[in-house]
């Protein structure tokens, strides 16, 4: 009964992973026969590729931003949201609603936004004196990324909002009576109620956000395709870049398998800081 | 006192920063581009459809947005089919084989499918698999396999196995129990799962972006994009063209706001 999903899943996800590692040890413009050529690609991509090392910069500090404030602030909402009244439902039902948009709606929605002539955002920043803040978000190199990495925030915050509140409504209330009898403030309480039994939920946040923030080609693409000067290229498009526009596709190869590595190394690592194993967990 | 001025201001920022951009796009639809640069947030001068209009007739955005009907339908309907076939499978397997069935799975949660556009750029090109919708319906299917199968087998092993051996012992056979008794417990596992795929399919850009290129195999996302060139200065046909792109998502979200929010974490969650 399992085989009509095994034979798709063989086809297209196991034997091209395989293929992938393979192309992965050679030079191929994608039309003559590959040429086997080792380490090489590995080698040059570690140690010679400038621009590798300025995108793989690009992408520890967007994984930095969007998790740091993505689950800071997912977590503070669901704290506000976490009680199941009207007023809440629906204020978590419209953090929510950019999740369901596409990454390309939103992408296009926010250049709007970020538009340095005739965009919303510069002229709100005028309009209440903050000049200083109206750069031009998307085609100065120095403020691209930061601006890309903002609009994911306010893509999927709402999604770990509800992420969140399920987590918190597992605590049980006997808990927070038992600090409010004790006389712990409302920062004491987090402290010692809150984060702690959170923490699994934490780790799921965490985990996720940071895959995500690994995968965000269309939303790059559609705001930025990484520019200007690389400035907001990603890991991922800058592979797409490279198979796509510039015809290397071993060395493409070369770069999703260290993509692979460097995501499966993360998340292990966030486990186990986190030290939660939450496969089990629901 | 402090903690409630605090939570009234945070929330309502966040729910501003919601509804200003949405707003100015779904008003926008009914607006000129003069009247969009200067007054994002004003009401149109009058609702009126003209953009719409234009967009069916010069933007020609009608069969995109079929293709995307036929490649998101088509994509969640046979990956809910095989996943569930699978997932049966493995819950009611208690040897060896369930295991490395489940492993083999389970791997493809590990490798993010985004990773493989070489391969399978190559392989579509071979088989002649490129600028067709098949080709993106099989696409999905192998990507969202993985994590369907996880998702619907553990609800499937959480399931009472005494349900499934009284239909065994009354002499159904697996085709039978699969269809008359763990299908329909599985209920709601199917639909969450059935959301975020729908969702991921309806959106997804990526792999269009890298099979399609035929005028009239395009998708949503992908019209989107060239959009943004054509109508570089034109926002309230890219307005326009979002919305209907969006249409479909806002409609269902508004009726079964649950499910969407249950569905689309169940991937974070379970994955």
């Amino acid at each position: 009964m399992s085989l009509p999903a095994l034979l798709i899943y063989s086809f297209l996800y196991l034997y091209p992973s395989i293929q992938n590692l393979l192309y992965s040890f050679t030079r191929w413009d994608g039309v003559t026969k590959p040429q086997y050529i080792g380490f090489r690609n590995f080698t040059y991509m570690l140690s010679n590729d400038v621009l590798f090392r300025k995108i793989l910069g690009n992408n520890i500090k967007f994984t930095l931003f969007v998790v740091i404030f993505q689950t800071a602030f997912s977590l503070i909402f669901a704290i506000f949201l976490a009680k199941n009244s009207k007023g809440n439902i629906f204020f978590r039902t419209l953090f929510f609603f950019p999740t369901i948009l596409s990454s390309v709606s939103v992408g296009l929605m926010w250049t709007f936004l970020y538009n340095p002539n005739y965009g919303f955002l510069n002229a709100a920043f005028k309009a209440i004196g903050l000049d200083n803040l109206a750069v031009n978000w998307l085609g100065d190199s120095r403020y691209s990324l930061l601006a890309v990495a903002i609009t994911q925030v306010w893509f999927h915050t709402g999604q770990m909002v509800v992420i969140y509140v399920a987590g918190l409504q597992q605590i049980p209330q006997e808990l927070y009576e038992a600090a409010e009898v004790d006389g712990a403030t409302r920062w004491q309480q987090f402290k010692s109620v809150t984060w702690p039994m959170a923490l699994p939920t934490t780790a799921v946040v965490v985990a996720y956000t940071t895959i995500q923030s690994f995968r965000a080609f269309d939303l790059i693409y559609s705001m930025t395709q990484g520019g200007p000067l690389n400035s907001s290229d990603l890991l991922v498009t800058n592979i797409f870049n490279l198979a796509f526009v510039g015809y290397k596709f071993g060395y493409a190869a070369a770069q999703t398998i260290f993509l692979v590595i460097m995501i499966l190394l993360i998340t292990w690592l966030q486990r186990r800081t986190l030290k939660i194993d939450y496969g089990v967990k629901s | 006192m402090i903690f409630n001025f605090s939570r009234r201001l945070l929330l309502s920022i966040f729910a501003i920063a919601v509804i200003i951009p949405t707003s100015i796009v779904v008003l926008g639809t009914f607006k000129s581009d003069f009247e969009i640069y200067s007054k994002p947030l004003a009401l149109p001068k009058s609702f009126s459809f003209n953009n719409l209009k234009a967009l069916f007739d010069t933007g020609n955005i009608s069969t995109p947005f079929k293709n995307s009907v036929i490649v998101s339908i088509g994509s969640v309907f046979f990956t809910l089919l095989f996943a569930t076939l699978a997932a049966y499978a493995i819950s009611r397997m208690f040897n060896i084989t369930g295991k490395v069935l489940f492993f083999l799975f389970s791997l493809g949660l590990a490798i993010p499918g985004q990773v493989n556009i070489v391969p399978i750029y190559t392989l579509f090109v071979k088989l002649h698999l490129t600028n067709s919708l098949i080709g993106l319906i099989l696409v999905n299917i192998a990507l969202n396999l993985p994590l369907s199968i996880f998702i619907l087998t553990a609800f499937l092993k959480d399931l009472p196995k005494e349900m499934f051996e009284v239909a065994s012992i009354d002499g159904a056979g697996h085709w039978r129990v699969y269809r008359s008794i763990a299908l329909p417990l599985a209920r709601p596992a199917v639909g969450a799962t059935a959301i975020f795929l729908f969702v991921i399919c309806w959106n997804d850009l990526l792999y269009p972006l890298m099979l399609i290129n035929e005028q009239s195999k395009k998708t949503l996302p992908l019209t989107l994009i060239d959009f943004r060139g054509e109508f570089a200065t034109s926002y309230s046909m890219l307005f326009t063209a979002i919305m209907v792109a969006s249409v479909p998502m806002v409609v269902m979200y508004l009726f079964m706001q649950k499910q969407f929010q249950s569905g689309l974490t169940a991937g974070a969650v379970k994955g």
